[in-house]
């Protein structure tokens, strides 16, 4: 990991539409590296008076992917990124970026499991990586996703998802909607609570190798509900974004 | 630079100048204060803490929470950067100067890093040189309040010239040693010194 980590003109492939607020940017770079499930990219815009700014972004896809990534982007409302690259960035286009980076908030297959992940909103991408990763290295890790998302239209990857659990290779999707829920739903509509995490652990034993990522507070009431009920703290790996909901 | 890379179209949401120059490359002012660690935030009892300094001394020293509130304590007023990218000017705290601490042991001549540890195992490494003379301070108040665990209360290490990731929370001690030793993140692909006007964010930086 002593190598230099850098900066490469990624090109634009592809820009796909996942929820009204979240756009997935396919990105074909000439040095790629395969990066490991939960893995980021930093990405860094230039202004013609050389006035730059920069940001991570989890990588979504999987690393059997060779040549390109996806990165799966939150327009936020008073981003600067994020904002570039929904409102500006076409096909076509060229990206700094420089990466893979992180080596903790990472899964590979050959870490076995059985896997928890528990994502809120956006927080799904590097989770989403691992699932990949899982489907394309023919695991069958026991492993169960809970997503907290606020209403069905905000869900990322929904139809993705759904394939991969019909595959019957051992992953389970739990969906909670916190705000609002499709018609006849009966399934958790609610923010994480014990409760919850109890019910979605049990059938993974004691303590499954557990990564959550989401906003702070999501993480927090994850992370300190699951030792609570006995998870042990060192198989939880954490990863938070976004405002942190006040200063308290 | 003559063939630097131009983003197309981005201008970019500029800072207020007055701010300008306290921002280190690449990173950008935030009035939140974003949270961020690797898993579940310890919770240690107060009956049950202590902060230790140990190592290269001549006589390790420890105090309870009790005995280290009646330590000397000063206000600091100082900028951080986080190497996810934000920084946060003006911040406040209130602690004890790691210069402080020291004044109760002797060092050994041999001593030239510290390793920073804390609830939960997290470590990392600072040179003596850039912990001493008024540049690192043991927390324990944050904008006047009590430092809330998910920012490292009961107490955590603040560097503030170094990135965020190197003002350890919860921390419980601090290791003088002579050779270097990489900490958590330090041997995960970051940067083992972190000085965010260099930029230092990742090994090779």
């Amino acid at each position: 990991m002593k190598r230099t980590l850098e900066w490469q003109i990624a090109a634009v492939k592809s820009i796909t539409p996942e929820t009204p607020k979240v756009k997935t940017f396919t990105l074909t770079l000439p040095d790629w590296t395969p990066h490991r499930a939960g893995q980021h990219y930093d990405v860094r815009l230039t202004a013609p008076d050389g006035y730059q700014a920069q940001r991570s972004y989890s990588i979504a896809s999987e690393p059997e992917r060779r040549g390109e990534i996806d990165l799966t982007v939150e327009r936020l409302e008073d981003g600067e990124v994020s904002s570039y690259m929904h409102d500006v960035l076409v096909p076509g286009d060229q990206i700094e970026v420089r990466g893979p980076i992180g080596g903790y908030f990472v899964w590979e297959a050959g870490m076995g499991g059985p896997l928890l992940l528990i994502a809120g909103g956006s927080g799904v991408v590097p989770l989403m990586a691992m699932i990949r990763h899982r489907a394309a290295a023919g695991s069958t890790i026991p492993t169960r996703l809970l997503y907290s998302s606020r209403t069905p239209e905000d869900v990322i990857y929904s139809n993705e998802l759904e394939k991969l659990r019909a595959t019957n290779t051992g992953l389970e999707i739990l969906h909670t909607f916190t705000r609002a829920q499709p018609p006849g739903w009966t399934g958790y509509a609610r923010r994480i609570d014990n409760q919850m995490l109890s019910e979605v652990v049990k059938p993974l034993g004691i303590s499954p190798q557990t990564f959550i990522c989401g906003p702070t507070l999501l993480v927090e009431a994850a992370a300190n509900g699951l030792v609570q009920i006995g998870v042990k703290s060192g198989q939880v790996r954490t990863e938070r974004f976004g405002p942190s909901g006040g200063t308290a | 630079m003559a063939d630097r890379f131009i983003s197309r179209g981005f201008v970019g949401k500029r800072r207020q100048t007055e701010a300008t120059n306290r921002v280190p490359p690449g990173q950008h002012a935030v009035s939140d204060f974003p949270v961020l660690s690797a898993g579940p935030t310890p919770r240690t009892r107060l009956d049950q803490w202590t902060l230790t300094i140990e190592g290269l001394v001549r006589e390790p020293v420890r105090w309870t929470w009790e005995e280290f509130l009646k330590l000397p304590a000063q206000q600091f007023v100082v900028d951080i950067h986080c190497v996810t990218k934000w920084t946060k000017l003006d911040t406040r705290w209130e602690g004890v100067s790691v210069d402080t601490l020291f004044e109760h042991v002797e060092l050994d001549r041999k001593a030239m890093v510290v390793t920073a540890f804390s609830d939960g195992g997290y470590t990392t490494n600072i040179p003596l040189p850039e912990i001493i003379n008024g540049q690192a301070f043991v927390a324990y108040t944050y904008d006047g309040r009590p430092l809330a665990p998910e920012h490292g209360g009961p107490a955590r290490l603040v560097v503030p010239h170094l990135y965020f990731w190197k003002s350890a929370k919860w921390v419980r001690g601090l290791r003088l040693m002579e050779k270097d030793k990489s900490g958590f993140w330090e041997s995960l692909g970051y940067n083992n010194h972190g000085d965010p006007w260099k930029e230092e964010r990742y090994a090779g930086d």
